[in-house]
């Protein structure tokens, strides 16, 4: 049942929120948003690491298809139900002092979007997870076609028809799943349970993994991520980089690895390379972005390469690593987009070119900002560092000479954002003008200020996140090398 | 010509009667351009195959050939009253039940 | 066993607060440190390392006696994934105790001397805080009890130089100087990474202990240990400014001068010979990585002396003059002088220390002016200064007794023991070494004032904030040596009987040991010593006797002296060779590859569904009569197959 309404509070407070004038909607949607966190923090005290799946909650939905309304929680998806509650609060804190038009409806949005994003988190039901994969994709096309950026239509359409095109793919592997079940439905222990044969796991690999690739996105499936991640509203860029690509990572350690084990060793190679490219790539382009949101975009596409290949290392650092980046990747994102959201709101442009001297006149952010950043930099004692420690470790175990490469992004990250950092922060007015940027205001301060306090918390003492998923992720590596 | 024994027309003839009738409606409504026309050709194709279908019916000894026949008859009837009816507001419009004329619904 | 045990709980809280204090340092320096007096938050940054020290001190003096052996304190579970089990650990031996003592004995001097250099800087507060934090990482660096939690220290301690190196940071030059420091040690960092997991896949751990109890199992030059040790060897060049990612360091003098003497001499960029003495057992394992630091140590060595010979800013004389010592100790490394490394390092941050903080109060003095053709005569203006800096750099040169000739002549005797021909090179570098450091102090200290008249009226002794430490040093430069007196010399070398447990375990060290002949041995002395004295009078002939100057940077000479004005045009270098490509593909990957062929090819998925679409629809002509003859085509060909199959 606290699964169930960790779903239903967001879904009924976006009702709620609609009724709400303005500003009170922002308030209503951050108390509905703080209900859950609070439920989320019941459900981890109440948590047992090695218990399997908890809080689980199954009913019969469509009988003659086998379809279940099944849902639960384990060591995999509560990092990512943590995620998104974290996420939740702090993205709608973010635009407290903000103009938004109809807040109302855009906070009804954000809210519908957390609901959803939670039910693919802790779907046990294949059928049940499509619904909420798919649902996730409306409150963010509306986010996007209504709040965002000049060009947001075309933008729009793109990551739309993009992300739907691999969801079809996914759709038509889990009817090949549901086929070799013989009809015996769509959950998720009855699709582990099936003996495929190596043809079969391949070819539903294929159909299931595009669809993760897109949303995650792997190299080179990424191109409608830069663009979009640009052209959405802040709050929306948010929730795509914070959580939404989470959905691609976490939908691999649900319904790819145990499922269909031995094709993941067969394609192992090839996807750990692509990764790793992407890693490359990723940051490279990076460093010469001009605008500081496309910059991140593409710093977030470097990061989660790194988190794709970890997840394909079959040991236990890539896993864990892949689980603990995912989380942490969530927070950082969002504070990096923050950041860049509260340069455009003081100068009304995010160009890295012609700033500087921020530092002098609103230290207040650009300590925080700096926090936020190394945490990115992944440097040793911020959140980034455990996760990525782990998944190089993780790609080591599989090939040196591959980590040695994905590597590189410990270098080219604190080329392209001390980069963007310097430029924009330090030195002096580089302008013909002088200008004004006020400080934060309060609201801006608690939102960096739990940011930044979580990057240094993760990063000391990682150890208690770490234990909440090590039992499952062990047993998940037993299930695959079976 | 032992066929005609009995006054009998044979089975076979029903059949060709029949395919010589639906040929005679495919070539008309292909290649008439008065759709009224055209329409009557339409006819004829659906009257071929009712006689195909009484026959088998006759053949066989079974009722429900003789059931669809109504049912095509319904239909044909319906088909009619709608279609003449279209025909009639066209031409109204354009003073013309040429089909070369009717081709602005394209693209 | 039970030693064990008493001395791990006897020591377990001081332990932990030798970290945690200037840790706390910085924690209120950072969050308070608005709302306290300058005076107040400096004395807390000094007193929380000062603190430090003096617990350093009775582990040091527990140390003395026979019962002492290394111990470790776990503080948390830090990292577990799988097999990997990282904890928060302190690893206390006679080598960590030794470099504690280094970095929280001259880190409070510094922290004194920055009270009175930085008073009128409005960053104050931040400064020490950022002083606070690097102390902190330093220490977790060299107290880590297994290879993870040195390497939070390692990139700690790089975050740190980042902030101080950029912290003035109105200054994009500054900024740049910043980034580059952090950029070039991250290249080192990445080698430090990888070694680290390769350690971990061939020994199943991170730990120290465990590793270097497994040590044993490998053979001489297996191949996987020889690329561990290059790996991290690797990580020790970007932190210790070797050959060839040494540019930064002349770069980081951007920083306050305290910054300098204590990160960029003393402590930070001794990590690398830290973590090479540590992994001792693995590198004596792995004798052909041993060649190649030998080959690195000594062309930084040598490099770094050259370029020292024709630089005027008095802060990159002794940044080039640090990377020069620098490669010296890798000298010792590579030669597998474990302790003799050390011993430099320890002697080191003394006279560098004392040298930087020196050069800071001259430039205290000269208001700021750090090009040393506008100096001179500064000797009766600012003595103490004088007086302590001339010491130093007597220090530096290796002339006896003062601590450089110890351990240089420890490293120097290593080097015949090998090779004549690296000695002999080795002491080329040590003439050099002697010549700019004089020509230095002529330039600074000698002949008539060359400044302007305002800073003529300016000129003034430093507080007794700055002096004090100044004063400290140069004893410690002149006694520091005595902890190592050869035997040759009569002592007892009291340093190597100290650190004989850290190598205890490293078996081919024990068997490898090389005696010179005594007599041999004080011949090099001499040799040395008689070498150093020659440069000395050359270059007080040149530069007092003669009055030679520098030229202006209008009238530069050419020739192999304008190479070396411009450091060999490394620089440029790095800049044509990475720098530029790296920028010029970045642009060619975004708008070639990822717009043209990435996005392209998505795009032309969306354009060819479009096109498909175009043509499609002119099927749909409007022509009943078509529609009509398709449908019987059709009709027929479908007949047609039914019948056919």
């Amino acid at each position: 049942m606290l699964t169930s309404s960790l779903i239903l509070i967001p879904l009924i407070g976006a009702a709620l929120g609609l009724l709400a004038k303005g500003n009170n909607s922002k308030i209503v949607a951050l108390l509905v948003a703080l209900v859950n966190l609070v439920l989320t923090g019941i459900l981890i005290s109440q948590f047992n690491p090695a218990g399997g799946v908890q809080f689980e909650q199954n009913c019969s939905w469509i009988p003659s298809l086998g379809v279940n309304y099944h849902v639960g929680i384990d060591g995999i998806s509560i990092l990512m139900v943590l995620l998104a509650n974290i996420a939740g609060p702090l993205i709608i804190l973010s635009q407290f002092n903000r103009d938004i038009e109809r807040a109302h409806i855009y906070n009804a949005l954000i809210l519908f979007m957390q609901a959803a994003m939670i039910g693919v988190f802790v779907s046990l039901d294949g059928f049940l997870y499509y619904i909420f994969w798919e649902l996730a994709l409306i409150p963010i096309f509306f986010l996007m076609l209504g709040w965002g950026g000049p060009n947001r239509q075309a933008v729009t359409l793109k990551f739309f028809l993009y992300t739907l095109a691999g969801s079809l793919f996914m759709l038509v592997g889990f009817v090949l799943l549901y086929v070799n079940s013989g009809g015996a439905g769509f959950d998720h222990s009855v699709l582990v349970g099936l003996q495929l044969d190596e043809t079969t796991q391949r070819i539903i690999f294929g159909l299931l993994f595009i669809a993760f690739a897109i949303k995650m996105p792997i190299f080179p499936f990424h191109s409608w991520q830069p663009g979009a991640y640009t052209e959405a509203p802040t709050q929306g860029t948010m929730l795509l980089s914070g959580v939404m690509l989470k959905m691609g990572i976490y939908s691999v350690f649900r319904w790819i690895l145990p499922i269909v084990p031995d094709a993941v060793s067969y394609f192992s190679t090839l996807i750990i390379v692509l990764s790793v490219i992407g890693i490359i790539y990723g940051s490279w382009i990076a460093i010469r972005q001009k605008d500081l949101k496309t910059l991140f975009a593409f710093a977030s596409f470097a990061h989660v390469g790194l988190i794709a290949a970890g997840l394909f290392t079959n040991n236990a650092q890539g896993l864990q690593g892949a689980l603990i980046q995912s989380l942490v990747h969530g927070i950082n994102a969002i504070g990096l987009f923050y950041c860049a959201d509260i340069i455009q709101n003081r100068l009304g442009d995010r160009l890295v070119d012609g700033k500087g001297g921020i530092r002098l006149i609103a230290p207040a952010f650009a300590t925080l900002f700096i926090i936020v950043l190394f945490g990115t930099v992944a440097l040793p004692l911020t959140n980034g560092f455990v996760g990525e420690f782990l998944l190089l470790a993780g790609i080591a175990d599989y090939s040196i000479v591959l980590s040695g490469v994905a590597g590189l992004t410990v270098i080219l990250c604190a080329v392209y954002m001390l980069r963007s950092y310097q430029y924009v922060m330090l030195g002096e007015n580089s302008r013909s003008v002088s200008f004004t940027f006020p400080d934060l205001v309060l609201s801006e301060k608690i939102t960096l200020i739990i940011i930044a306090a979580l990057v240094i918390f993760i990063g000391v003492y990682p150890d208690p996140i770490l234990k909440l998923t090590e039992p499952a992720v062990l047993q998940l590596l037993e299930q695959i090398n079976a | 010509m032992n066929e005609f024994v009995g006054g009998q027309v044979p089975f076979d003839w029903y059949l060709y009667l029949s395919l010589v009738l639906f040929a005679i409606g495919v070539a008309g409504v292909l290649m008439r351009r008065n759709a009224i026309v055209m329409f009557m050709s339409v006819e004829l194709m659906l009257n071929s195959v009712n006689l195909i279908l009484v026959s088998y019916s006759s053949y066989t000894g079974k009722l429900s050939g003789m059931v669809f026949v109504f049912f095509v008859m319904v239909v044909a009837a319906a088909e009619v009253a709608v279609g003449l009816a279209l025909l009639v507001s066209i031409y109204r419009n354009i003073r013309s039940v040429d089909i070369e004329e009717l081709k602005n619904l394209k693209w | 066993m039970k030693d064990i045990v008493d001395q791990s709980a006897q020591f377990a809280l001081s332990t932990i607060l030798i970290p945690l204090l200037p840790l706390l340092g910085f924690t209120i320096n950072a969050f308070f440190g608005k709302h306290l007096s300058k005076t107040l938050s400096g004395a807390l940054a000094t007193l929380s390392v000062a603190v430090s020290f003096i617990l350093s001190l009775t582990i040091f003096f527990a140390a003395q006696n026979d019962g002492f052996s290394a111990f470790s304190v776990e503080v948390f579970e830090w990292i577990t994934a799988g097999a990997l089990r990282i904890p928060m650990e302190f690893y206390i031996d006679q080598l960590t105790v030794m470099f504690m003592l280094i970095i929280t004995g001259v880190g409070s001097l510094i922290h004194l001397y920055s009270m009175g250099y930085m008073h009128d800087d409005e960053g104050h507060n931040r400064f020490f805080a950022y002083l606070n934090l690097f102390v902190f990482f330093m220490l977790l660096l060299v107290m880590g009890a297994n290879y993870l939690i040195t390497f939070i220290g390692w990139e700690g301690v790089g975050l740190c130089s980042y902030l101080l190196i950029g912290f003035w940071y109105k200054n994009q030059e500054y900024n740049n100087a910043a980034k580059k420091a952090f950029i070039m040690n991250r290249i080192g960092d990445l080698g430090f990474l990888l070694g680290m997991f390769l350690i971990f896949q061939n020994f199943g751990s991170l730990t120290f202990t465990e590793v270097f109890s497994k040590a044993g199992n490998y053979d001489l030059n297996d191949g996987m240990i020889v690329a561990i040790t290059l790996l991290l060897f690797v990580g020790a060049t970007g932190k210790s400014a070797q050959l060839p990612l040494f540019t930064w360091l002349p770069d980081a003098m951007a920083g306050p001068t305290p910054v300098s003497a204590l990160i960029h001499a003393a402590t930070m960029v001794t990590a690398g010979i830290y973590l090479v003495v540590r992994s001792n057992i693995l590198f004596s394992l792995a004798p052909d990585t041993q060649h190649v630091i030998l080959i690195v140590g000594l062309a930084t060595a040598i490099f770094g002396a050259i370029i020292g010979l024709r630089q005027n800013d008095i802060k990159k004389v002794l940044a080039y003059s640090t990377v020069s010592q620098l490669g010296y100790m890798f000298i010792a490394l590579g030669l597998g002088a474990y302790s003799a490394a050390f011993f430099h390092v320890m002697t080191h941050a003394f006279f560098k220390a004392l040298l930087f903080l020196g050069a800071g109060s001259v430039i205290h003095a000269m208001s700021g002016e750090q090009d040393i053709r506008r100096m001179g005569g500064l000797w009766k203006y600012i003595k103490v200064t004088g007086i302590t800096f001339i010491i130093g750099t007597i220090a530096i040169s290796g002339i006896p007794p003062l601590a450089g000739f110890f351990s240089k002549d420890e490293i120097l005797a290593n080097a015949f023991a090998h090779s004549p021909l690296i000695w002999g090179l080795a002491v080329g570098g040590s003439m050099l070494t002697a010549f700019y450091m004089f020509r230095l102090f002529f330039l600074t200290f000698c002949g008539e004032f060359r400044g302007t008249e305002e800073q003529k009226h300016h000129l003034h002794e430093s507080p007794a904030t700055i002096t004090i430490p100044l004063i400290v040093l140069a004893v410690l430069s002149i006694i520091g040596g005595f902890a190592g007196v050869p035997e040759v010399l009569g002592g007892s070398h009291w340093l190597n009987r100290f650190l004989a447990p850290v190598f205890a375990d490293n078996e081919i060290l024990s068997h490898s040991a090389h005696h010179l002949d005594h007599n041999l041995e004080i011949m090099l002395m001499c040799i040395s010593v008689a070498a150093a004295v020659i440069m000395i009078t050359i270059a007080y002939v040149v530069y007092v006797s003669k009055s030679v100057r520098p030229a202006d940077d209008q009238h530069q000479p050419g020739g192999f002296a304008k190479l070396i004005a411009n450091k060999f045009y490394v620089d440029e270098l790095y800049n044509a060779i990475i720098v530029k490509p790296v920028m010029f593909l970045s642009n060619a990957l975004y708008n070639f590859v990822e717009v043209y062929i990435i996005d392209g090819f998505v795009n032309l998925l969306g354009k060819g569904a479009v096109g498909g679409s175009r043509v499609l629809r002119l099927a749909q002509s409007g022509n009943i009569g078509f529609y009509f003859f398709a449908i019987t085509i059709s009709i027929l060909v479908i007949i047609l197959i039914n019948t056919l199959s």
